[in-house]
């Protein structure tokens, strides 16, 4: 009794904090918390929209494991894309950072701007599709051709084999957004006295200073680079729909996002899509787990 | 000026120095390049497009395609102004909304002590990952329950409780020093006096920073899947349903893509070096 007194006491003396952080609280449980938490229940029923869900057990993760062909090609996609273009553009973030910081001023700021312009705007990306035009008067094709190097033009959004290529270098262009821009500025707040005692105990080069000096200083932010790759390198899904269509040929560029866009919004087997969802969710989640280990630990 | 003199000269060689521009060179090329060849595609007559081999640059620039744009639009029965007043209206609220909610939220996550607040944060942190298609059944389920789909709302409400601006404004607030925070008890302020006065003046640049990320994620936001009425919908879908008529309007979607491209990217010039600064304090501390 005494132990919830105390916690009434507690709750009633900050009540003005309570008050300011209950409508985000309020907004982030509606639209973030709850449509999470819906569909790890829902993953365990038959809903359709139209027919009170049915308990159904375990039968959606059965019948995505064991019958659905196309759920396993969407995995290894979004795998390729999560361990792929997730490192290659975490690692792009930091050199391109580091880079143009070693730029004069004036430079900086237009090379910035350069770089990060793509990630800003989503619905850029369809200038691509011009680019990768299966004609001849798509550019890539043009000037392939004009060099004399193809004779034919290539169907890179079409083709098999070179769709997940294509997709890879558009979702590369697109990504040197938040964790960029986080990464520029920490190169900003490193001490310049640091690199002047490094020069001193016997720092060579630039490298050496990166690996020695930066890199230890600036973890914080490398772990929230990271956070932030890891969403959106699972989540590969808008980019390969809008370029090869949905579904792509021989569902070479179908990702789990796709799939999860299939069942839900197109056959309407929600239940099904929400098991899918929810496997993504952990995957991501397993993945952060990972990383930060990895960064925090050593 | 001396301590630059020095950093300049430290460890830094001319091969160095030239490969790292060249690198950036060939990169920053692949980068702007498709930007540049949509600026010019949208000033391109149709005979200039299908040239062969395409060109990079234009020769006779006209402003066919923007007009026809204009004109394209305004057939699908509803006047282009409409689309621009409704992405402007719900882009300008839900970021005025996003902002001072979440900075609300942020200040006692950053200064205070309170119960839950732990594993409230920790729950925060672990929804920066949930970013876009990953739960978009289950929120258009919820969307559909609260009775918002086809309305205004379903607009503006979804992008206020964002995670990863709040989360920018607690990182930026945590350096305010907590002197002034204390002085400011002591003269008797209460906590939301505080927050109003000496807080809030203090974060600008982490405001200006929020506001230009959440205005731009809001204003690339279509309206695909939640707004059926022609009325309520937002640019980038109307623009979305033009260039789904497919080559023949490669010049007019390259000419709604500029004009879609041009806010975004005015805000970040404007404030890019407050956003560097907010963005500082954006790590995670393990």
């Amino acid at each position: 009794m005494n132990r919830v007194k105390k916690l009434t006491r507690k709750l009633y003396r900050d009540r003005i904090i309570y008050f300011m952080i209950a409508p985000f609280i309020i907004f982030f449980f509606v639209f973030v918390v709850i449509p999470v938490v819906a569909a790890i229940v829902l993953s365990f029923t038959d809903f359709n929209m139209l027919q009170t869900p049915n308990f159904i057990g375990l039968d959606n993760y059965r019948s995505m494991f064991l019958n659905d062909d196309v759920f396993m090609i969407a995995v290894k996609n979004t795998l390729i894309f999560a361990f792929l273009t997730g490192p290659l553009s975490y690692i792009a973030c930091f050199m391109f950072a580091w880079f143009i910081n070693e730029l004069p001023k004036k430079v900086r700021a237009f090379m910035t701007l350069v770089f990060y312009a793509p990630s800003i705007t989503s619905s850029i990306y369809v200038i691509w599709q011009f680019i990768l035009s299966g004609d001849r008067y798509g550019v890539l094709n043009g000037a392939l051709m004009k060099l004399g190097l193809i004779n034919e033009p290539i169907q890179w959004l079409i083709d098999p084999d070179y769709m997940m290529a294509a997709c890879i270098v558009v979702q590369l262009w697109l990504s040197l957004g938040t964790s960029f821009l986080s990464f520029m500025a920490g190169f900003k707040t490193v001490d310049e006295t640091l690199y002047e005692a490094g020069a001193i105990d016997g720092i060579r080069n630039r490298f050496q200073e990166v690996w020695h000096l930066t890199l230890p200083q600036m973890k914080p932010q490398l772990l929230f680079g990271a956070v932030m790759q890891i969403a959106s390198s699972f989540a590969v899904g808008a980019v390969p729909m809008a370029l090869n269509g949905f579904p792509s040929t021989d569902y070479a560029t179908h990702t789990i996002i796709s799939h999860i866009h299939d069942y839900g919004n197109v056959r309407y087997e929600l239940g099904y899509a929400c098991a899918v969802s929810t496997i993504l969710l952990l995957a991501m989640m397993l993945t952060n787990h990972v990383i930060t280990k990895l960064l925090v630990d050593d | 000026m001396k301590r630059l003199h020095i950093r300049k000269k430290l460890n830094r060689s001319h091969g160095g120095n030239f490969l790292i521009f060249l690198l950036l060179a060939i990169f920053a090329v692949f980068m702007g390049l498709p930007l540049w060849y949509n600026i010019v595609s949208a000033f391109k007559p149709p005979e200039e497009i299908f040239l062969f081999p395409p060109r990079l640059y234009v020769t006779n620039p006209t402003e066919r395609n923007f007009t026809q744009l204009f004109q394209l639009v305004t057939n699908l029965t509803i006047p282009f102004n409409r689309y621009l007043f409704n992405s402007v209206f719900i882009s300008v609220v839900s970021t005025t909304l996003c902002v001072m909610i979440g900075a609300m939220a942020a200040y006692p996550f950053a200064k205070k002590e309170f119960a839950g607040k732990k594993i409230l944060w920790k729950l925060i942190m672990t929804t920066l990952l949930f970013s876009g298609g990953v739960t978009a059944i289950p929120s258009y389920i919820i969307k559909a329950k609260l009775g918002l789909i086809n309305t205004y709302w379903v607009l503006i409400l979804p992008s206020i409780a964002s995670p990863l601006q709040m989360f920018l404004m607690r990182q930026f607030m945590l350096q305010v020093p907590d002197e002034i925070l204390e002085s400011a008890r002591i003269d008797g302020a209460s906590e939301f006096r505080i927050f109003l006065h000496i807080v809030m003046p203090n974060v600008k640049p982490a405001l200006l920073t929020v506001v230009v990320l959440a205005f731009t994620s809001i204003w690339n936001t279509g309206s695909n899947g939640v707004v059926y009425d022609e009325a309520l919908k937002l640019l980038p879908s109307a623009l979305g349903q033009i260039s789904a008529g497919g080559i023949a309007r490669t010049g007019v979607t390259a000419a709604a893509t500029l004009l879609l491209l041009i806010p975004p990217i005015l805000a970040f010039i404007v404030t890019q070096s407050k956003m560097l600064q907010t963005m500082a304090h954006s790590g995670i501390k393990s």
